[in-house]
């Protein structure tokens, strides 16, 4: 693999806080490495920013393996920038080429507020977790874990539904900031398994509720969300969510 | 003082339950009037706070990340042990602690291994019912698979995904206690001090990291569950904000610090590529299961390594330690790659690297057996290949896609390169055997605590001691301390020991920003981390440690004086966050050399240069240096040593060997 510097030119959204209006801010950065990771590169800004007396650009990210769901950025119009099933932590520089002007926003959407800069707030997906995302069961009340057989394929299923990261990609990228893909990937995980079964009803319609409570818009079915999902989560979960829901509201006792 | 461990009496295996049936409780009713504190929503601190909220307990919940579900545990990959058998490969409770005690080079405490052995299968039961999602074999069965140190099968797995599944369970059943009321979360918060009161854990001092501001909480007990502090080198498997603070202002408050130096060196991560590098990424030690690792046989050899003919490779690991070949302890496989390529025999463009190789896999193992399940007669090599591809691909897919993003190469047809990077770290609060440190009240889970992987941790074990010690063993243990708490009344936070921390914190953030220097946080976090790497890694002497312990002190002395940190207190600050990181990384740098000066033997991870086989193995020296070190906080580079010595029952203590 043949490697390469180049200098760049960035447009970063700015904002103070919740309240701010915000607005874009150009910056130069120079000898960037081909090597280098995307944060890397904000890395190498801010320590410039800091040494020339500014306020450097806030930004979430933690792991930087792809795997915590912490970061987040919309590069050039994409949430996690242009490569395919991919985070901004993991995203590195050789996807882009000398001279290129690189656009960096949040994620957007009413229920993600920004906090500052770059960083949302994404509460509203621990809140809908709290809301079902779960099967209930005290620690120490569990049978041999060998006692209930799971099918393989339903097993690997469940697995590739939650394998989700929650980072909210989804939701940046629908025009409806609808956070179905969220949703229907822990109600599927949960509901292929024999053991989310009692539950299967009352989770679908109260994850359903609280989403609808935390301003997510609806779903209408572009695939946006699983074209930017870092995990390739599948929007088949979504109409596997829709077939779930309408039997737990049709067979629902009100 | 003199440590007590607590140790149950009676014999190893009954040791638990005797602790179990002997235990004071604590009655559903008056669970409600107590409060506990959790710091840390990981796997120890997320299965503690859900289990101790299902319990009845009133839990508060800390973590800085903005979600629990973000703790670094959820890049784990490879799997969690549990000696369930059910490979039927001769595995049992007393295999799994014989291998941890052994793996970990006799310098961990028998009882609390054995526990975490026995805990282990209702571990696995406890996850499955969460649904997490193992890989399955066809009938519907779980499936296993090796990790080092062991020669059995009694690895759960998901994919290379394993720590987030897991994290993922624990998380949903601490969201479910918050939703049911029985725990309150407060992420985007930071512990930056203990509050002890008559000598007691009671409360902690935390930054809002969204606005700056200081907020006080009571609690009648306190846990720690803030995972290791290997970012003390800078550039580990770590990630960017896992550190050390929690526990190092609780050693400053008066827990003694186990065994700080014992660190380990993971040895397949992907190599540094260049000075800017901020992390660096593990590919699982569950590919050693099915990748061989070689250096060329000739020095230097700069040829494409396809290009490289079987003969002219050399599979050290197969060739020094053919009992175990491939899957030896991690420091063990660490330290023959760090030989081979100060010998010169490293690849790539550094020469600080090594191959792991699937493709024998690929088509011995993997591809034979694919063909022969679909009834191919006679596949050629590329069938084989490709039949093998689709395996691997549903093993490890997102590890090999992970390298390939990270470095550009497809590892399914070039060997990956991989040397060893600091990892984790055995070494933490000193807890008994109820977890709790030498202050009352205050416990340590996970990572954070020393206690039960000696000088070395097997793979595949760091998951399931998380989860043991917050789903098993603190639900017990804590009600030992709390049966006697019950009448104290909630303390308000203005009492002056709050009033008194919160000064503290408030006065030492005053004292960061005011320092106004030309230096970013960042250069000196690096400078610190070149320091450890070189003089207190992979192997340490005693000239490099006594050189990095003047070197720490006036590296600690520069930060102090020309820090440069923007922005205000009052604010979301993340240089500010970093700097009071790296402040304590700067203390605790210099109490990890000073351990490692001090124990004149190498053991597990510990490598002291004089202290060597004369096939370069670790030398211990068990007459002398068999006990647990115990640092307590005495000031500014002062420390005082207290031992807790390792009495062996029923294992014999012999030299490691996996030849």
């Amino acid at each position: 693999m043949e490697h390469y510097v180049m200098n760049l030119t960035l447009k970063v959204w700015r904002q103070k806080n919740t309240n701010d209006k915000g607005r874009f801010e150009t910056y130069h950065v120079k000898n960037i490495s081909s090597e280098m990771s995307f944060l890397e590169m904000f890395d190498v800004l801010n320590e410039q920013l800091i040494q020339e007396g500014k306020d450097p650009i806030a930004f979430d990210h933690d792991c930087r393996e792809g795997i915590c769901g912490m970061c987040s950025m919309v590069i050039n119009g994409r949430p996690h920038g242009p490569w395919h099933r991919n985070t901004t932590c993991q995203l590195h520089m050789r996807a882009f080429r000398d001279g290129d002007v690189i656009v960096v926003e949040p994620f957007r959407a009413n229920a993600f507020p920004v906090i500052k800069d770059l960083v949302v707030d994404r509460s509203a997906f621990d809140r809908i977790i709290q809301a079902g995302g779960y099967i209930s069961v005290n620690t120490g009340s569990a049978v041999d874990a060998n006692a209930i057989p799971v099918e393989k394929d339903k097993a690997d299923a469940a697995f590739a539904a939650a394998a989700c990261i929650g980072c909210g990609a989804c939701v940046a990228a629908c025009k409806n900031s609808s956070a179905m893909l969220f949703v229907s990937a822990k109600v599927a995980h949960l509901g292929l398994l024999p053991q989310g079964q009692p539950e299967r009803k009352t989770r679908v319609l109260n994850m359903v509720a609280q989403m609808d409570k935390e301003g997510f818009g609806a779903c209408t079915n572009t695939g946006a969300c699983e074209a930017v999902c870092p995990k390739g989560i599948s929007i088949d979960y979504i109409a596997r969510l829709n077939r779930d829901y309408m039997m737990a509201a049709l067979s629902s006792p009100e | 003082m003199k440590l007590d461990a607590k140790i149950p009496p009676g014999p190893l295996e009954n040791k638990w339950t005797y602790y179990k049936g002997h235990c004071k409780l604590v009655n559903p009713a008056n669970k409600r009037k107590l409060e506990i504190i959790v710091v840390g929503t990981g796997l120890a601190g997320a299965s503690a706070a859900a289990t101790l909220g299902e319990l009845g307990y009133r839990v508060k919940a800390f973590c800085f990340q903005d979600s629990p579900r973000r703790a670094h545990s959820i890049a784990a990959q490879g799997g969690i042990n549990a000696a369930k058998n059910y490979q039927n490969d001769g595995d049992s409770v007393f295999r799994l602690f014989y291998d941890t005690i052994k793996g970990g080079d006799y310098r961990s405490r028998e009882a609390n291994v054995y526990r975490l052995a026995e805990v282990s299968v209702n571990i696995i039961d406890q996850c499955v019912a969460q649904g997490v999602p193992f890989a399955r074999e066809y009938g519907g069965l779980l499936n296993n698979r090796s990790f080092g140190g062991t020669q059995v099968k009694r690895t759960f797995y998901a994919a290379g995904q394993t720590g987030q599944q897991l994290l993922l369970g624990a998380y949903q059943a601490l969201e479910r206690q918050v939703a049911l009321g029985n725990v309150i979360m407060y992420p985007r918060h930071e512990m930056l001090e203990l509050v002890l009161i008559d000598g007691k854990a009671r409360g902690i001092i935390c930054r809002n990291l969204i606005n700056g501001k200081l907020e006080r909480y009571f609690g009648h007990a306190v846990l720690l569950c803030t995972g290791g502090y290997s970012n003390v080198f800078y550039l580990s498997t770590n990630a960017m904000g896992s550190n050390v603070t929690a526990i190092w202002k609780a050693h400053k408050k008066g827990a003694f610090f186990g065994n700080p130096s014992f660190t380990q060196i993971h040895p397949t991560c992907i190599p540094v590529s260049g000075e800017y590098q901020s992390k660096l990424t593990l590919m699982s030690e569950s590919l050693r299961n099915d990748g061989r690792i070689w250096v060329p046989k000739i020095k230097g050899d700069k040829r494409h390594p396809n290009d490289i003919p079987e003969e002219e490779r050399d599979y050290y690991l197969e060739r020094r330690y053919p009992a175990f070949g491939n899957l030896v302890p991690r420091d063990v496989a660490s330290r023959a790659a760090k030989e081979r390529c100060d010998a010169g025999y490293g690849v790539g463009t550094t020469g600080q690297a090594v191959y792991l190789d699937f493709r024998y896999n690929l088509i011995n193992k993997y591809g034979r057996a694919e063909a022969s399940r679909r009834g191919i007669k006679d596949p050629d090599e590329e069938t084989l290949v490709q039949l093998g591809k689709e395996v691997v691909k549903e093993e490890y897919g997102n590890l090999f896609d992970m390298y390939e993003k990270i470095t550009g190469e497809n590892p399914y047809e070039v060997p990956m390169r991989i040397y060893p990077a600091v990892h984790y770290t055995m070494g933490g609060l000193w807890v008994d055997y109820e977890l709790m440190t030498t202050v009352p009240g205050l416990y340590a889970l996970g990572e954070a605590n020393f206690s039960d992987h000696g000088a070395n941790r097997l793979g595949a074990s760091a998951l399931m001691q998380g989860l043991a010690d917050g789903y098993f063993i603190i639900p017990y243990t804590i009600g030992n301390y709390l049966a006697d708490e019950i009448s104290t009344k909630p303390i308000h936070i203005d009492h002056p020991s709050f009033e008194e921390a919160e000064r503290a914190v408030t006065e030492r953030i005053e004292k960061l920003l005011d320092v106004k220097g030309t230096q970013t946080v960042e250069s000196f976090h690096k400078r610190l981390g070149k320091i450890m790497w070189d003089k207190c890694g992979m192997s340490r002497n005693e000239a490099g440690l006594k050189s990095a312990i003047e070197e720490i002190r006036s590296l600690r002395k520069e930060f102090w004086s020309d820090v440069r940190i923007p922005g205000s207190a009052n604010e979301f600050n993340p240089e500010l966050d970093k700097a009071g990181r790296v402040a304590d990384f700067l203390e605790l740098g210099e109490l990890m050399c000073i351990d490692a000066l001090h124990r004149n033997e190498s053991c597990g991870g510990h490598f002291r240069e004089e202290f060597q086989t004369p096939d370069g193995e670790a030398l211990r020296d068990d007459a002398n240096y068999s006990y647990v070190a115990a640092w307590e906080y005495k000031g500014e580079s002062q420390w005082e040593l207290h031992k807790e010595p390792l009495i062996f029952e029923e294992v014999q203590p012999s030299q490691r060997s996996y030849k």
